[in-house]
């Protein structure tokens, strides 16, 4: 049987469980897929013999009729998810050949309900970036092409959007700290879930800004989201920020019937200067949704402009703290040292070589606004917008909106180097629709619903009330429902 | 507010990068154009507003004080560039 790494995960859970194809099957298709597709960047460290052996596994499993439906299907895993055993750097140098001892919760949740690793899957460095350029391994490379021009799959979770768009694997996790699975999965035409912040457990996440950092799935489709996240999802006592409220089967929340339900669309939120077919698509979605019996809201959240700002304090702050364990000394890589240097020149020399330069730069920016005499006028005011930023969702919330709709990005996905000459705020604002929902703590998800006029996927993403990821997924399922997307890359690779 | 190259070197000491000396202009400027981005957020009416410590309404959850795990020299020290007789082995810190 050919091409089952095409199918998704819903699919193969049903294939599986009729016996009609194993677990190695489908598991032999993506490890041939991703050997064949090494010009896409996306797998950085393959894990082929575990894959087989924990294929195998699996199959033992589903000779048994209670198997999870999570039990057999392949995923690749984002390299910040610390892997027992495997490679885990974060796509930094300075985590090189860095083998946790441990696993991730969510990556155990997923082992613990019968997955196969495939690998571990690119990223920007430490997640900080929007291209995926910022990654040690060099660039991951969107499946879509249109022209001469390699396109970037976006960024933070790079890999993980060109592998599941490129059907490498059936889904894979990623990390949202400001969009970091929501945009590049908008660029790459697939689905991407940020749930609510404490849905997911970030112990062995190699943590980037832990007030926002938040795992989720990364897929083919919303129904494939719903089962994934099931399986990622659930209180850990290892993480203190997890939350103890209890994980529902999202995908018999997917009804189909959102008749009633009130959509805000957020003023706010239309950019000037918006390409005109981002426009279009938004129109779009809210007429699908108009049409789907939902009741549509004008609404208003006024502090949406000081969202990136605000983030572009907290997130680097919290960076410079959480990065400052990586000091050559337990772990990873530690320079070459002169005669005569001490430790401070370990740390300095190893950071210098060891970080690329946006990781440098969000670390210093970070040490600057935490800094004695600049703290109160740079972080703590940012911690206050972030409070006004947060209050006006849950207005918005309270007076009865059910979920918000919005574009998920900018923009189409653009061409590799095209943004290295510009500053690094140009490439910021790329998360300008996705970052609010970290700060405020909400889950949201990019749904793939038109293409632009070269024919490259764009994202609508529907944000959803705290712990209600069930509603905003039913929704999201309706817009991908309506919108039929249903384009993949042609094969170039 | 305007960093200039020795502000530039003092961030860069606190946070333990070494920079070289002819690239802490370019720095500089770079801060320079994200802090200025950030200044908008002076723009905003904080007064009586509390910054915000977490996004979930809950207390951060606490564990007993107890041991639940141990004995792991030989892990720990696994992914240690140098360790020697059971410790992490760094440079001379005390004189």
């Amino acid at each position: 049987m050919s091409n089952l790494n095409n199918l998704t995960i819903s699919e193969a859970r049903d294939k599986l469980k009729s016996k009609e194809i194993s677990s190695l099957e489908l598991t032999n298709s993506c490890l041939s897929a991703i050997d064949a597709a090494d010009e896409l960047g996306a797998f950085v460290h393959k894990t082929p013999e575990l894959a087989i052996e924990q294929a195998k596994r699996a199959d033992e499993r589903l000779k048994q009729d209670n198997a999870p439906d999570m039990c057999g299907i392949p995923l690749g895993i984002k390299d910040i998810f610390c892997t027992k055993g495997v490679k885990s750097q974060a796509a930094s140098r300075i985590l090189e050949d860095f083998k946790p001892e441990y696993e991730s919760t969510v990556s155990q949740n997923l082992l613990d309900n019968g997955t196969v690793m495939l690998g571990k899957l690119n990223m920007d460095e430490f997640a900080m970036g929007s291209s995926n350029e910022t990654s040690v391994y060099g660039n991951a490379i969107n499946p879509w092409k249109v022209d001469e021009r390699g396109l970037t799959p976006g960024g933070s979770s790079g890999g993980s959007a060109a592998a599941v768009a490129a059907d490498l694997c059936l889904a894979a996790t990623g990390t949202d700290t400001g969009g970091s699975i929501r945009q590049p999965a908008a660029f790459t035409g697939i689905v991407g879930i940020k749930p609510t912040y404490g849905r997911c457990s970030r112990w062995g996440v190699i943590a980037f800004a832990s007030s926002l950092d938040q795992a989720g799935p990364m897929t083919k489709t919303v129904r494939d989201g719903a089962i994934m996240l099931e399986a990622m999802a659930g209180n850990d006592p290892k993480d203190s920020t997890s939350v103890n409220i209890e994980v529902p089967n999202f995908e018999a929340m997917l009804t189909g019937d959102i008749k009633g339900k009130r959509i805000g669309i957020p003023q706010e939120y239309r950019l000037d200067g918006m390409p005109s077919e981002i426009e279009k698509l938004w129109l779009d979605g809210t007429e699908m949704l108009r049409q789907a019996g939902a009741k549509i809201e004008n609404i208003s959240l006024p502090h949406t402009k000081y969202a990136l700002p605000a983030y572009y304090v907290i997130a680097p702050a919290e960076a410079s703290s959480n990065l400052a364990r990586y000091d050559g000394v337990r772990f990873g890589r530690r320079a070459a040292l002169s005669s005569g240097d001490g430790i401070n020149e370990l740390y300095e020399k190893t950071r210098a070589e060891g970080f690329g330069p946006e990781v440098k730069r969000r670390v210093m920016i970070g040490t600057y606004v935490l800094s004695a005499g600049f703290y109160d006028a740079y972080y703590n005011r940012a911690r206050r917008v972030r409070a006004l930023i947060k209050k006006d969702f849950d207005e918005v919330f309270a007076n009865g909106i059910d979920a918000i709709l919005t574009p998920a990005t900018p923009s189409a996905a653009f061409g590799l180097g095209e943004m290295s000459e510009a500053d690094p705020l140009q490439m910021y604002l790329n998360d300008v629709f996705t970052v609010t929902v970290n700060l405020a703590g909400l889950p949201g998800v990019s749904v793939p619903a038109g293409v632009d006029k070269l024919g490259l996927p764009l994202g609508l993403q529907v944000i959803g009330r705290p712990w209600e990821e069930g509603d905003m997924l039913n929704i999201a399922h309706s817009l991908e429902q309506s919108a039929g997307f249903s384009s993949k890359p042609s094969k170039w690779w | 507010m305007s960093i200039d190259a020795n502000t530039a070197a003092k961030v860069a000491k606190l946070a333990r990068i070494e920079v070289e000396s002819q690239d802490l202009e370019a720095l500089a400027k770079e801060f320079n154009d994200i802090l200025g981005f950030i200044e908008q957020l002076n723009e905003v009416e904080v007064d009586g507003i509390e910054p915000m410590t977490s996004v979930t309404p809950q207390k951060l959850i606490r564990r007993s004080d107890v041991v639940s795990d141990g004995n792991k020299q030989t892990s720990v020290l696994k992914n240690a560039p140098i360790s020697r007789e059971g410790f992490y082995a760094v440079p001379k810190v005390v004189e």
